[in-house]
């Protein structure tokens, strides 16, 4: 056994979600990603004096509509508090945030199989961004740009019920897909609507207890999270395994590296100094307001997967790999219920649908295909109009154009042959010019008659209808 | 005839409808009496060279305050107008936008004359903590006009603006009102709008009218109360006609009044002039129909130590902000962000404010909140209920505004717990979000006192009406300080070491 099989990890992700509406928490500035440093801005998110937030209803549907998705008990009444810490990114240097009494609390999330637990999900403002002019110590300036302040945030915060990196991903992975779904984010980590921390820490397999723990910072996509984690753990065994102690700390993770390092400085335990924000009332949810967010929540991902199986016979991993995006799902949905055989609609938006989407790096949405056109392409299919190979052709061309198929087919004549005097005469001819294939073949060579095949299609430019070739070899050939 | 100077708002009113003057000669009185008195009173921070308004068009008879000068305190944002809350930090500070009770008066056609000295950030019963200078009773110009919003209250008491706005945290508009021989007036939290008030205290904070008598502090609330979109603690309550209700209703019966006499606010401490006047006052009140009785709020004693952990810690983190980054003042001395805040804290604030910072910061730090803020908050529930329970019994409340009249300047200034004494009669109507007004009752040492009525949540019309009835029954409010002007100030000047002449 070695030394990682007898440990276990625990592990807990804190979560920021920027929540999507058009506005802020708490002012009506919009939020929009990228604007010119300090557009977005008015006297509520600078904190001038004298200004007082006011909640943004919209902001608290969405995190209604995140907490019933996410399986939480929301709570009947919650507050706002001040978490007091200067920064020059936070205009009043105090965050309004959380902290007794969140939005909700005791939800989970099913990951293959497991239910990862949420703690507690709630509402707080951003901070603005700080951007350095120089570098280090020569640092001449600091800019801060105030368009990102009072943009909503949902934190969510797991249980530590989570054993392995890839495990973490997974829950990542659902938590996105998840809030995707019902719309109230976008969840892009490159873009910053979608924050990671975690906290780690090692055990003995059959412990109970925890370890001490550290918090890794830094991590800027899925794969960054798994990889930290990984090397997070391993160097926590080896400390123990030392015989050494594992230090309470915030590492960050060097992604050029590879390795995880404290962050510069030993942090100093912050006294925050929470207390209530006396410039908001109470969140007041009452039964009403929750079964109408409730009815909002469309068909999230774990039932969808057991519906398409269900329903659509595909394989569980299908199911899986479709519902992981909603628009991927629905696209699927939409295709499955008008073509006759679900799985091969699977295997071809599994196929040349994603290697597209990964190779272009385009988002679902950015791609032009239509189910109805997809749907159509694999009837001209098994009508005969067109074949396998011509399809995917056309497939390419749909992809990227959006363009109907039977367009592409017209413009570029790509109907099928199935002609069988046209088809006879190519295959005479082949028969003609290659004697010696056809001797190997008459003699045994099973294989030489596949030459013979793709000797038609070429001089048909693959047009010609598979199976009639076949046939009218095999005639010609005196095998039939 | 009472110069237009000395006019309530209402009765000026009535002359511009008669057609008996203008809003260009009620503006002009008003300059030369602030040219005259200003430099021995110094109400103001800032004086605008014209007033602001829409007032001065000519249409000033559709709307109750239109062409009616007035003064703001310093710490109510004024859009283009340096709003500087008596402190060095925001000095330099342009809001760029009006607080929605500053917009009101501009859309009711009131004409702004300038901003009032009060105490840095509202901490104080005095004035004297203003960073500026302090403003002096026109009543004595060696006493303190009380605070924080000294300014406004000797603004309006020495002729200088016809009414003015004050905010009230703990007896800021009450307690000045009192010293000076004003109407000043605290209502219900929640009813009139803090959008644009510097925050103090933010859950005890509300603004408020001081005026000359009751009727325009009645038409002057009626013009600032109202929900307000942009503060969630704004009130949705409709508000009602508070000047019609006084003119409507009888002046001169408060048969089938309840009033009650808390007993603890007339025990240790109250000058016995004071409380003769106050008794005396509630002697005419009884006179007048009114069934009047002693009653307790037995939490009172606590009100003072609640206070001082609850609005100092509100305090610590509302004044967070000022730092050096974005605005105001920034110190030249610093080489990192660490020393950027300290300095700029240090050198910019006065030593009350620091004083508050520190006492709220301590009363939030982990292991001290349970004892302190949390306890405070149990005792200001507890008082809550003293006057809900007063309440059952009562329709109204009566007791002396402040114990004592107002002191000299400078006698009370190294004695914080002296000064906070000044508002041991306000602060539990601010802890229980309760309305209540000041009156003046009378006279003491040559000094005004105030009686001070207090009403349940939003019963703004029932402290008016008992007001309104008290005041058209005595002639306190008739009376005018006799200041004789630049010539008295050079002598106080002279005569008192503690106040420079800086004239
Ligand atoms: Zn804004």
């Amino acid at each position: 056994m070695s030394e990682n099989e007898r440990y276990e990890a625990v592990i807990g992700l804190e979560v920021h979600v920027e929540l999507g509406t058009k506005t802020k928490i708490f002012c009506n500035c919009p939020t929009t990603f990228g604007g010119e440093p300090n557009t977005q801005v008015c006297p509520v998110c600078l904190g001038l004096p004298g200004v007082l937030p006011v909640l943004n209803e919209k902001v608290l549907r969405y995190a209604l509509r995140a907490a019933l998705a996410l399986n939480c008990e929301v709570a009947r009444f919650s507050r706002f508090d001040r978490k007091n810490y200067p920064y020059p990114d936070l205009p009043k240097n105090y965050q309004i945030s959380q902290y007794d009494l969140p939005l909700a609390r005791n939800g989970y999330v099913e990951v293959n199989g497991r239910r990862i637990r949420i703690k507690r999900l709630h509402l707080e403002e951003d901070a603005g961004k700080l951007l350095h002019e120089g570098d280090g110590a020569q640092d001449k300036w600091s800019l801060v740009d105030y368009n990102r302040a009072g943009v909503p945030l949902a934190e969510i915060v797991s249980e530590p019920d989570i054993r392995t990196p890839s495990e973490a991903r997974a829950y990542l992975e659902s938590l996105k897909a998840i809030l995707q779904y019902i719309g109230v984010s976008d969840c892009k980590m490159e873009e910053g609507s979608l924050r990671c921390d975690t906290n780690v820490s090692v055990r003995r397999k059959g412990e109970t207890g925890f370890g001490t723990r550290t918090e890794l910072k830094n991590l800027n996509s899925f794969k960054a999270v798994e990889k930290s984690l990984e090397y997070e753990i391993a160097r926590q065994i080896s400390v123990l395994e030392d015989g050494e102690e594992v230090v309470q700390e915030t590492r960050a993770w060097d992604e050029s590296r590879e390795i995880t390092v404290p962050l510069r400085g030993k942090e100093e335990a912050h006294d925050y100094r929470y207390f209530p924000d006396p410039d908001l009332v109470p969140v007041v949810v009452d039964q009403a307001l929750l079964d109408e967010i409730r009815k909002e929540i469309p068909e999230l991902p774990s039932a969808k997967r057991q519906r398409f199986i269900r329903e659509y016979g595909i394989p569980e991993y299908d199911a899986g790999v479709l519902t992981a995006d909603k628009r991927l799902a629905d696209f699927f949905d939409e295709c499955a219920s008008r073509y006759r055989d679900p799985k091969v609609v699977s295997n071809w938006l599994m196929g040349e649908y994603l290697k597209y989407a990964n190779a272009t790096g385009l988002s679902f949405a950015e791609i032009p295909v239509t189910p109805e056109g997809l749907v159509e392409l694999l009837n001209l299919q098994d009508e005969g109009v067109i074949s396998g190979k011509i399809a995917k052709t056309v497939f390419e061309e749909m992809l990227k154009t959006g363009e109907r198929p039977s367009e592409i087919v017209k413009k570029r004549g790509l109907v099928q042959i199935s002609d069988e005097n046209a088809i006879y005469a190519v295959v005479d001819e082949v028969i003609a010019s290659n004697p010696n294939v056809v001797r190997d073949y008459l003699g045994g060579k099973e294989k030489a008659f596949g030459f013979l095949v793709g000797q038609v299609m070429k001089a048909t430019g693959g047009k010609a209808n598979p199976a009639k070739v076949n046939a009218a070899l095999k005639k010609r050939l005196g095998k039939e | 005839m009472t110069e237009l100077w000395a006019m309530p708002a209402w009765k000026i009113h009535e002359l511009y409808e008669k057609g008996k003057t203008s809003v260009e000669e009620v503006c002009r009185t008003l300059y030369r009496r602030i040219e005259e008195v200003e430099p021995s009173v110094k109400a103001y921070i800032k004086l605008l060279p014209e007033p602001d308004g829409k007032g001065a068009d000519g249409r000033v008879t559709g709307s109750p305050l239109g062409g009616i000068p007035y003064a703001l305190k310093d710490n109510i944002c004024t859009a283009g107008i340096e709003t500087t809350c008596g402190s060095r930090i925001l000095s330099g500070f342009v809001p760029p936008y009006d607080a929605t009770v500053a917009a009101a008066l501009k859309k009711a056609g009131a004409m702004l004359l300038g901003k009032t000295n009060m105490d840095e950030f509202a901490m104080g019963s005095s004035c004297e903590t203003s960073a500026f200078y302090p403003t002096r009773n026109p009543w004595d110009l060696r006493c303190v006009p009380g605070g924080s919003s000294g300014g406004s209250a000797a603004a309006v008491a020495g002729g200088e603006a016809v009414f003015a706005l004050g905010s009230d945290t703990g007896g800021s508009v009450r307690q000045p009102a009192s010293f000076c021989g004003v109407v000043g007036m605290k209502p219900t939290y929640g009813r009139v709008s803090r959008y644009g008030l510097v925050a103090f205290a933010s859950s005890l904070d509300q603004i408020g009218p001081l005026t000359r008598d009751v009727r325009d502090c009645a038409r002057v609330l009626g013009v600032i109360a109202g929900h307000d979109p942009r503060d969630s603690t704004s009130a949705v309550a409709e508000v009602p006609d508070y000047e019609r209700g006084l003119l409507e209703g009888r002046k001169d019966d408060l048969r089938g009044m309840r009033i009650g006499v808390p007993k603890e606010y007339f025990a240790q401490g109250i000058q016995a002039g004071v409380k003769h006047a106050v008794m005396e006052a509630i002697k005419t009140i009884q006179e007048l129909g009114a069934f009047v009785e002693e009653c307790s709020l037995p939490h009172t004693e606590y009100a003072m130590a609640a206070y001082y952990l609850i609005a100092p810690a509100e305090a610590s983190s509302n004044l967070a902000r000022y730092d050096g980054v974005k605005y105001g003042y920034r110190s030249e001395h610093w080489s990192d962000l660490t020393g950027l805040y300290t300095k700029t804290r240090m050198e910019g604030f006065g030593p009350e404010v620091k004083r508050r910072i520190m006492l709220g910061t301590y009363a939030l730090s982990a292991g001290y909140y349970d004892a302190f803020y949390l306890k405070a908050q149990k005792v200001r529930t507890l008082i809550r209920y003293d006057f809900a329970k007063a309440f059952e019994r009562f329709d109204l409340l009566v007791a002396p505004t402040s114990p004592t009249v107002a002191f000299r300047i400078g006698e009370r200034m190294d004695d914080p717990l002296t000064m906070y004494l000044s508002d041991v009669c306000t602060i539990p109507i601010n802890l229980a979000g309760l309305p209540a007004i000041s009156v003046p009752c009378g006279f003491s040492e040559g000094l005004p006192v105030g009686l001070q009525i207090i009403g349940k949540p939003f019963d703004e019309p029932g402290v008016l009406r008992v007001a309104y009835a008290y005041e058209q029954a005595t002639e306190w409010h008739l009376r005018i300080p006799h200041l004789d002007g630049v010539e008295a100030a050079k002598r106080i000047a002279r005569n008192d070491g503690q106040v420079s002449a800086d004239e």
